[in-house]
């Protein structure tokens, strides 16, 4: 395989639909295995994706989620149309949580995604403003030292 | 630790007759939020949960688990039990409660999943 190609590509995420809830990370998951990355970097990037996927089938109409993947790096951006988010520091704080009880039931809303998301990033930057919908975006450094 | 010794310790019954009772668990995290799996859990992990949702295999598949263990005699639906077949996830039901669970496979030998 060549892998000094660089790969890219989309998923589009339609809100509340529960039932797919987490296929694009697992579509993506897959994407770096047969790319070859390093299963280390591969679980972090599919935790962040994961989370991040999550956040946008629980509180947004829609949303994209990007990839882009080089020798470098992995580059995720996930964009959504939600209602945005009014205090980012308070919603960058774990166990904070704004989920209502039927996302609670369903195992979500423990008030841990964004710290997730920013646990396994190398870096993570996010954007939103109530009503403009959020962008997050994540970058994992590859071959830190030791080979992919 | 191995599987078959976690399916006796917690009384337990697997849903899948193929089921390898010789896989080697390292750890164990015992919770019903999907984002405290992902946050602490290692791979080649087992969870314990009441949640019974197809939710739980997304997870466990992002998390690298391989098996899930539901407490208090909960049996997840088929669609559930059919995506864990396909994503190579075993599914053990146990009569015993979370708390009562974890405590066995703590006494047995089995560890926490360490935070990093």
């Amino acid at each position: 395989m060549d892998h000094t190609r660089k790969i890219d590509g989309r998923f589009n995420l339609v809100g509340g639909d529960f039932t797919n809830a987490g296929e694009a990370s697992t579509q993506l998951k897959k994407i770096l295995q047969l790319r070859g990355v390093k299963d280390s970097y591969i679980r972090r990037a599919s935790i962040a994706t994961f989370e991040a996927e999550m956040n946008v089938i629980i509180y947004t109409p829609a949303g994209i989620l990007r990839y882009d993947v080089d020798d470098e790096s992995i580059k995720i951006t996930v964009e959504d149309m939600g209602p945005g988010i009014e205090d980012i520091d308070l919603a960058m704080q774990e166990g904070y949580s704004t989920a209502p009880e039927w996302v609670r039931e369903m195992g979500w809303g423990a008030g841990m995604g964004l710290p997730n998301m920013k646990k396994n990033s190398d870096v993570f930057r996010i954007d939103s403003a109530p009503g403009e919908g959020t962008t997050v975006k994540m970058i994992i450094y590859l071959n830190k030292g030791e080979q992919s | 630790m191995k599987l078959q010794k976690i399916i006796d310790t917690l009384e337990a019954v697997t849903l899948d007759s193929t089921t390898n009772t010789g896989l080697e668990v390292g750890w164990a995290c015992a919770t019903d939020l999907m984002s405290e799996v992902l946050y602490y859990a290692h791979e080649n992990s087992l969870l314990l949960t009441g949640l019974v949702k197809p939710q739980v295999i997304r997870t466990a598949e992002i998390a690298d688990i391989r098996v899930v263990v539901f407490t208090r005699g909960k049996e997840p639906d088929t669609e559930t039990i059919s995506l864990a077949k396909r994503k190579g996830i075993t599914l053990l039901v146990t009569p015993l409660s979370l708390f009562t669970a974890s405590g066995r496979l703590f006494s047995a030998g089995l560890q926490c999943c360490p935070y990093t």
